[in-house]
């Protein structure tokens, strides 16, 4: 058994809210700058090349890309052989709590869904746990804006809709987003399982290297396909026209049931940030 | 580059055209969600705006908290479309533009037309480097609302482009459109 203090869960966390509210990753980078070599549009590329040097001063300054730091999404994997000496959730979200604070990010949770008064300290985190074998924790944290969260969509398709109606679902999803979810974006799919699940596979996807490839062969050629369906739509950078409305697209699967066929898009903006630190 | 300065008004506003880049100078008022839905409601009251919208920009942001050594945190646009039940009664009080990101409804875009408004996009998730073209934030109203209060910027040089002008052409579909394969 190897024993993790909660205390040092919280100072990790509280760490990387900062960080990766404040530096891009270089994969959304590497996309980036891509995506200034193809564009056709000369707006886009002005557009593109902002985004750069945003992101630049971000560093520099310390401070955050983008004004809304999101809802504070955790993927952590918890092995089997860890002890968490202390409350692990309560851990996690006093981590967030500090790092919202000490690093200037805005604080953008409220309380009730219907009822809205702010937290005022960005709690409570979204937490989705998994245990694994090993005696590591490990932490993945994807702060998400709402401007592109609020443009997903999940659909329960018949299994004779098949890979078409998969596709077809994703491009109508992005192309209805349009401009709002500031483009270009990262498609998140998350195909099969229940609803649930299915909602949370898309979400994961979004954890991935923006310019990475599905494992499965079959996986990685549909997400060339819908890349390049999604880049003929003309939404372009900031919606404005262009060549670059997704920087990549990223599919997770898991079984299904015989009568189902559930399909979510979590769509992910330039500032697709994550981080990931084990313990 | 078109060099706009506030007040911004109606013939000013005439002057511009889908697709324009401008450049800002002046005073802009920030607001977003709560603030436009407290707008509203003084209105539906028959009270008065905490400020005269007349001939006057709103700006939809919620700011990131200021650091000390700094005038105003990451202040990126939002979506605009969350405003699009409020914008036509503020239009119909004389605002003349407004800044955000994304789509507007078809009621606001005919409120646009009717009383002569002009809607700006900024770029989403420029956050940091526009907060370089504010020069001063002052309180205005609804400070209970945190980030949602309602700022007075004074912003040089804030970088635009004009996303649906006072006729009502539309830079997303004319973009998109021409894009399109
Ligand atoms: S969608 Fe992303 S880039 Fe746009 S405002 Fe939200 S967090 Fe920022």
């Amino acid at each position: 058994m190897k024993t993790v203090k909660a205390e040092l869960i919280k100072e990790t966390v509280k760490k990387m809210c900062i960080e990766a509210n404040c530096n891009l990753p270089e994969d959304i980078y590497r996309c980036i700058r891509h995506g200034l070599s193809i564009e056709e549009s000369s707006e886009g590329k002005k557009i593109l090349s902002d985004l750069i040097e945003n992101a630049n001063y971000a560093k520099e300054q310390n401070m955050p890309i983008c004004q809304d730091t999101g809802m504070a999404v955790f993927f952590v994997s918890v092995g089997q052989e860890v002890y968490i000496d202390g409350n692990l959730t309560e851990a996690i979200n006093g981590g967030v709590r500090d790092g919202y604070e000490e690093g200037y990010l805005r604080k953008s949770v409220v309380i009730d869904p219907l009822r809205r008064v702010n937290t005022k300290d960005n709690t409570p985190a979204v937490i989705h746990y998994d245990i694994v074998p090993g005696d590591k924790i490990e932490i993945t944290f994807a702060p998400k804006g709402f401007g592109s969260e609020n443009m997903g969509g999940l659909k329960m398709l018949k299994p004779s809709d098949g890979e078409k109606g998969v596709m077809d679902f994703v491009v109508k999803t992005v192309e209805e987003a349009g401009p709002n979810p500031c483009p270009p974006i990262v498609v998140g799919v998350g195909i099969g399982g229940t609803m649930e699940k299915a909602a949370l596979l898309a979400k994961k996807a979004l954890t991935r290297e923006a310019d990475s490839k599905s494992e499965d062969e079959y996986y990685a050629a549909m997400e060339e396909e819908l890349l390049h369906r999604i880049n003929s739509l003309g939404i372009g950078p900031q919606g404005l026209g262009g060549r670059v409305t997704a920087l990549g697209v990223n599919i997770e699967t898991f079984p299904s049931h015989i009568a189902g066929l559930a399909v979510c898009v979590n769509i992910g903006c330039h500032v697709t940030r994550h981080l990931t630190k084990t313990l | 580059m078109i060099n706009i300065s506030s007040p911004f008004t109606l013939d000013d506003a005439k002057k511009l055209h889908a697709g324009d880049n401008v450049s800002i100078s002046g005073d802009i008022y920030t607001g977003r969600d709560a603030a436009h839905k407290k707008m509203t409601e003084l209105l539906s009251e028959g009270k008065k705006l905490p400020f005269d919208v007349k001939d006057q920009i709103i700006y939809y942001v919620g700011p990131c908290p200021c650091p000390p050594d700094k005038i105003i945190g990451s202040c990126g646009p939002t979506t605009s479309c969350r405003m699009d039940a409020y914008s036509p009664i503020l239009l119909k009080e004389g605002l003349r533009g407004m800044i955000g990101k994304g789509y507007r409804s078809e009621e606001v875009i005919n409120a646009m037309k009717e009383y002569g408004g002009v809607y700006f996009c900024a770029t989403g998730g420029l956050g940091a480097l526009i907060s370089r073209s504010v020069v001063k934030k002052e309180l205005v109203a609804f400070p209970e609302l945190g980030t949602e209060a309602i700022f007075k910027l004074t912003v040089k040089d804030f970088p635009a482009v004009v996303a649906i002008d006072s006729w009502g052409n539309n830079l997303y579909n004319i973009g998109i459109t021409k894009y399109r394969r």
